[in-house]
């Protein structure tokens, strides 16, 4: 016969393994759920998601970080970088976030992080969604399903970043690009100059060796179109680099460092606090982190950039000014040179700037991925000519060929 | 950098002179004509050549192109749907040719069958805004791309020749 402390001690003992059963249960149906919180709160209790975060107010590194549920964030691109900066802006307790990609998730992602192999199939927004909501209820979505780049989309995409703000019909606080080719961030490029929109772009190199993240405000600083891509030199020489049979090769690691840089930069502009770099280069061959700010291109091909940096420049003349101490920067001066060595170039300064065109001055371990000569103009027997036909009639002596 | 054939079947190409995309409105015509006319001259050298390797057109608003490329590989011709959207950073961006039935299976393609270009092409493209157009792209991309790509994919078994019904057009 059992005595009463051991029937009771079994009694504990199943209560405790049926409230086990019931959360297994719970979790597979999914009505697990966090609930929406309507108030952050700094009460340090395992039950308080925002705890840790609240935190940073008693530490003095943040003065006020319930601030960050009244702001929207644009993130164009949910592939490797994008997903896991969204995230961390979700964990972050972020208000609202635009999610824009046209991708969907495959089994050849699973070397990057957030997704998971049931998801393969889905869209990558959606899927995105699913899994950031579950995460924290308290953020706000939209997700867009569709390529950027397109004319039937761009517009669309201008309007969410003009009116996608936590407020109603306020624009985006910023727009992150995580996109991984030129095209889109020209096209990210055109929409935030066209808006006056500051905006992070960020890039991970098709070696996975290297990337960089670059605020850029336009009008103020250098934007995409500004000059020719930039890249963080690795040290590797291109010629041994070998591309045969594949276009891209990425790594989980390199892509968390860029997306943590460019959140943790987020978080500085938005929550002011610490230094926000306008950009910063991440070389994983040598651990090298260069850091500059670049001014805009007064030439730039981009007339809506040059139309900012007008209204840059007259915002600036209007705000009152603060002297601003010279260094002047001395010559090196050699002090003896008894055989008279001078370096002479072979090319003049005139030749090797026409064929390399404006250059932007960089910081050491950054360059330009090329360089674009001055353009000459072109031989008018080698342009098109001028025609009387009609677009109508090009179309259908193209369609009889 | 680019072999001495594509260079003097590039120097045939006339160039195009307007700076303008599809969102530039009115200056977007006389681009796209540019752009047909171009067109029109390489397919017309290339009939000359006898290398007359695609076909494409528009809608209406020339922002979307589709149509046709082959590959003669051992007498026999393997064709291929052609389609790409005009950016609406074009022409500073080039357009991203693709070969959707070819998705997959090659390693040279990024998603929805776009082919991976040459580290040149970019930076060719891009000291050549707005001179070049799509016939440029074609014959700097596309013409290239198929040349290595599918004598490997039929060695492969990959892409198999669909009958012998396709006459030479």
């Amino acid at each position: 016969m059992a005595t009463i402390e051991e029937l009771n001690k079994t009694r504990v003992e199943l209560r405790e393994k049926l409230e086990q059963e019931t959360r297994k249960v719970q979790e597979l149906k999914g009505t697990a759920k966090r609930e929406p919180i309507a108030k952050m709160s700094a009460e340090v209790v395992d039950s308080n998601p925002y705890s840790r975060l609240m935190a940073l107010k008693r530490m003095g590194i943040v003065e006020d970080y319930e601030k960050i549920r009244s702001f929207s964030i644009a993130v164009v691109g949910v592939g490797g970088v994008g997903s896991v900066t969204a995230e961390m802006l979700t964990r972050c307790g972020i208000g609202k976030l635009l999610l824009f990609d046209y991708d969907k998730v495959e089994l050849a992602n699973m070397n990057r992080l957030f997704y998971q192999p049931h998801q393969a199939g889905l869209s990558k927004v959606e899927a995105a969604e699913r899994t950031l909501r579950e995460i924290n209820p308290d953020v706000e979505f939209e997700v867009y399903n569709y390529n950027i780049t397109t004319v039937d989309n761009f517009q669309h995409f201008m309007d969410r970043i003009r009116l996608g703000g936590k407020e109603k019909d306020k624009p985006v606080d910023l727009v992150l690009s995580c996109v991984d080719n030129f095209e889109a961030r020209m096209a990210i490029n055109t929409a935030c100059n066209e808006l006056g929109q500051s905006w992070f772009e960020s890039g991970v190199s098709e070696n996975a060796v290297s990337g960089h993240i670059q605020f850029i405000v336009p009008g103020d600083t250098s934007c995409f179109a500004c000059a020719p891509p930039l890249v963080v030199a690795t040290h590797t020489d291109e010629r041994t680099l070998k591309k045969e049979g594949v276009c891209a090769a990425s790594l989980p690691t390199t892509m968390a460092v860029v997306a943590g840089f460019l959140v943790q930069n987020v978080l500085k502009y938005l929550l002011k606090f610490g230094q926000v770099s306008y950009y910063l280069g991440y070389n994983a061959l040598q651990d090298y982190f260069p850091t500059m700010r670049m001014k805009p291109n007064p030439q730039c091909d981009d007339t809506h950039c040059r139309k900012q940096q007008q209204l840059f420049q007259e915002r600036e003349a209007a705000k009152p000014k603060v002297e601003v101490e010279k260094v002047e920067e001395l010559a090196a001066v050699h002090e003896d040179n008894e055989w008279s060595i001078e370096i002479v170039s072979e090319t003049t300064a005139e030749e090797a700037q026409a064929a390399q065109g404006d250059v932007p001055s960089l910081t050491h371990g950054v360059t330009v991925a090329y360089t674009k000569p001055v353009q000459q103009e072109a031989d008018s027997s080698e342009l098109v000519s001028n025609t009387e036909l009609s677009l109508e009639d090009l179309m259908k002596q193209m369609q009889s060929l | 950098m680019v072999d001495e054939a594509t260079k003097s079947t590039l120097a045939k190409i006339p160039l195009l002179k307007t700076k303008a995309g599809p969102r530039d409105g009115d200056l977007w015509i006389p681009r796209l004509k540019e752009e047909y006319q171009a067109l029109i001259q390489y397919v017309q050298n290339n009939k000359e050549s006898d290398n007359d390797w695609f076909r494409l057109e528009s809608n209406k608003e020339g922002t979307r192109w589709f149509g046709k490329c082959w590959y003669i590989h051992e007498l026999l011709k393997y064709e291929f749907d052609v389609e790409f959207d005009i950016p609406v950073t074009y022409p500073t961006t080039s357009p991203e040719i693709a070969l959707p039935e070819l998705d997959g299976k090659t390693a040279k393609m990024y998603r929805g069958g776009k082919i991976c270009l040459t580290d040149h092409f970019k930076p060719l493209w891009a000291r050549n805004v707005p001179r070049f157009g799509i016939a440029h792209a074609m014959a700097l991309g596309l013409g290239p791309w198929l040349a290595v790509e599918i004598p490997d994919l039929i060695q492969r078994g990959v892409v198999t020749h669909k009958g012998s019904d396709q006459a030479k057009s």
